[in-house]
């Protein structure tokens, strides 16, 4: 017991002091209101006027070559006027190149973050499973130069070319694999790219993976579950959610990279079936020639820009949409 | 209460059963008959910890066996050597001897999987997937390749587990929106649903509130006419109400110094609780119902 009791007990009369309109939670809980909703507000302002700014610079183009007519188009001819717009503009090769190299990374991204993190959260041994997770998070922060200059010097030449002359022979009667093999091209972009956002789809599923609920695990052992049927039938389900915001964030990397595709598609302005083929994404395109673009090319350039906004958007919505979908027909309530 | 007809069932009060009526809705403790579980000099070290000593303890059929102690005394371990849970914990190691009808558990040509299809577990906290509540009871079935109308074996299911009229209507809504009892509940058809012929149950009230604690122990004791339960309870009064034989646990402390549980006293429910052999015994039911 305390000698002194700097506080005595109050009377009763002494705790009704004050009023009780007086108190902090009149004030801090609105100011804190107030200046999260302002961020939150500046954030959509900014997005709309930038928008708003491409969409207007990129004008010209849209009106000569019609909306449809510069998504579609499939030929680009640069022309060297200053005020109006003289050469053809499709940005078809470009969306392509971008599609198909994203869809590439995803395919063979997505089944092998999976399988990563399966065997990190449930097969490693604990001694192993931790720094081999770090190792994981550490990747997923190297700059994507660096992918793009090992992917073209070493994995290339030492690992690619071997794999794609053996595919072409095996496969080169199908239309995806017809050769000839180039070397760079939408595959190995594709496939680096797939390299690329492996560590952070992995890091991601790994962490949901990781929180499932060990006891509903339990459960479906005592059921007479092997591991399998425990990773696929109930680890695996309930982690769908976070499986698909992995996936997303993925994709959306993969659409937007610049400098490793520019590296690895070849550059060319053609487009084709065979992923052994050249061309460019939106963004390599965009980067490769807006340094000596004339005005009227960087107009078009950045019409470029506008469409690969909205095939990123347009891919995210139809990936919610999926989500959704799925997620009612499973009665999920995680989703 | 449904006792069936066959003669074997040593529930049956016809089939000569000497034993004293128990505090257990006045029904008389069956003979243990031929043991479905024989437990012997059985020992669980985790790790270094030698948690579990020298367990003696066998398990008649169709009846309920119930093991009830002070927190930390070894009874969750020791129901979960009954069905290898035991080896989904990382350094965990059995000792001893467990026989499932005289077939040795731990004999390496025996197959963890199936096991635990033979003999289910319910848990302490209601555990249902996240998925709907028919896909809760059709996952073991789906998963142990059962045949037949899976409508027919969910509906069986969730009737035994007296729960089908409140879920019949609402099969397809997710189990989390169910009450905690009926959660459980479901837990227990989702394990009825792989025909198992022992349910493990590790103190599965003890999350529940008073109205829902009753209902499972009623349905324990309907199941209990087909199926040979081993529950762990903290709750004596529950021990008491619901089993036929009760083993008694307590933590001791060996000379150098090491906390362990063991097996202080095991008999019919009713002589557990009017007379006890040891004064341990005495002291705690006593102590508990104070
Ligand atoms: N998963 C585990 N890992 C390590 N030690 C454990 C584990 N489970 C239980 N133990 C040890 O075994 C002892 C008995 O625990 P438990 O069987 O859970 O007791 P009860 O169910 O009677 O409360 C505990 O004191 C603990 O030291
Ligand atoms: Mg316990």
């Amino acid at each position: 017991m305390p000698t002194e009791a700097p506080e005595a007990p109050q009377a009763p009369e002494e705790r009704r002091r004050g009023t009780l309109t007086s108190g902090r939670g009149r004030l801090a809980d609105p100011i804190f209101k107030w200046i999260v909703a302002g961020c939150g507000t500046l954030v959509l302002i900014i997005l709309a006027l930038m928008v708003i700014r491409t969409t207007s610079e990129a004008w010209p183009v849209f009106a000569k070559e019609g909306f449809f007519g510069f998504l579609l188009g499939d030929e680009w001819t640069s022309g060297g006027s200053r005020t109006e717009i003289t050469g053809t503009y499709g940005a078809w090769p470009f969306i392509y190149g971008t599609l198909v190299t994203a869809a590439i990374a995803i395919v063979i991204a997505l089944p092998l973050s999976i399988m990563v993190a399966v065997y990190l959260t449930h097969m490693a041994p604990p001694r192993l499973a931790k720094p081999l997770s770090y190792t994981v998070e550490l990747l997923a922060a190297v700059p994507s130069v660096i992918f793009g200059l090992w992917g073209l010097h070493w994995f290339l030449p030492n690992v690619m070319r071997p794999f794609f002359d053996w595919l072409e022979g095996v496969l080169g009667w199908f239309f995806l694999f017809e050769g000839p093999v180039l070397g760079v091209g939408y595959l190995p972009a594709g496939i680096v790219l797939a390299i690329m956002i492996l560590p952070i789809m992995t890091a991601i599923v790994r962490e949901v993976i990781a929180v499932q609920p060990l006891d509903q695990q339990m459960a479906a052992y005592a059921m007479g579950s092997t591991r399998w049927e425990v990773i696929t039938k109930v680890v695996l389900p309930a982690s769908f959610s976070g499986i698909v915001a992995a996936a997303m964030l993925g994709l959306g990397r993969a659409l937007g990279e610049t400098i490793a595709v520019l590296m690895l598609i070849g550059g060319s302005q053609a487009w084709g079936a065979s992923l052994f083929g050249t061309g460019s994404s939106m963004a390599s395109h965009i980067a490769a020639t807006f340094g000596e673009a004339t005005p009227e090319t960087r107009t078009a350039l950045m019409a470029i820009g506008v469409a690969l906004f909205l095939v990123t958007m347009i891919v995210n919505i139809l990936a919610r949409v999926i989500v959704w979908r799925l997620g009612q027909t499973k009665g999920d309530a995680a989703v | 209460m449904s006792v069936s007809n066959t003669a074997a069932n040593p529930r049956d009060p016809e089939s000569g059963v000497t034993a004293p009526d128990t505090a257990a809705k006045g029904r008389s403790t069956p003979e243990l008959g031929e043991p479905v579980f024989d437990v012997s000099g059985l020992s669980v070290v985790y790790g270094t910890n030698r948690a579990v000593r020298d367990v003696d303890l066998k398990v008649g059929p169709q009846q309920i066996t119930a093991m009830i102690g002070p927190s930390g005394c070894g009874k969750s371990t020791v129901l979960r050597t009954l069905n290898r849970m035991n080896d989904l914990i990382p350094g965990a190691r059995v000792e001893g001897k467990v026989t499932y009808h005289g077939e040795d558990l731990y004999a390496p040509e025996v197959d963890p999987i199936e096991v635990r299809r033979r003999i289910g577990m319910v848990f302490q906290k209601p555990n249902p997937f996240p998925k709907s509540i028919y896909d809760n009871v059709a996952y073991g079935p789906r998963i142990n390749g059962m045949r037949g109308n899976m409508d027919e074996i969910v509906e069986q299911s969730l009737t035994k587990a007296a729960l089908w009229d409140e879920v019949k209507d609402k099969l397809k809504d997710n189990a989390f929106a169910l009450s905690g009892g009926q959660q459980q509940r479901l837990c227990i058809a989702r394990t009825i649903a792989v025909n198992p012929e022992v349910i493990l149950m590790d103190e599965p009230c003890s999350a529940l509130d008073p109205i829902a604690t009753l209902k499972i122990e009623d349905l324990m004791y309907e199941l209990a006419s087909e199926y040979t339960i081993v529950i762990v309870t903290h709750n004596m009064q529950q021990a008491a109400r619901v089993s036929d034989r009760t083993a008694f646990f307590t933590a001791s402390v060996d000379e150098a110094g090491d906390r362990f549980g063991n097996l202080v006293e095991y008999d019919e429910t009713s002589t557990i609780f009017s007379k006890p052999s040891d004064q341990r015994t005495e002291d705690y039911i006593a102590g508990r119902f104070g």
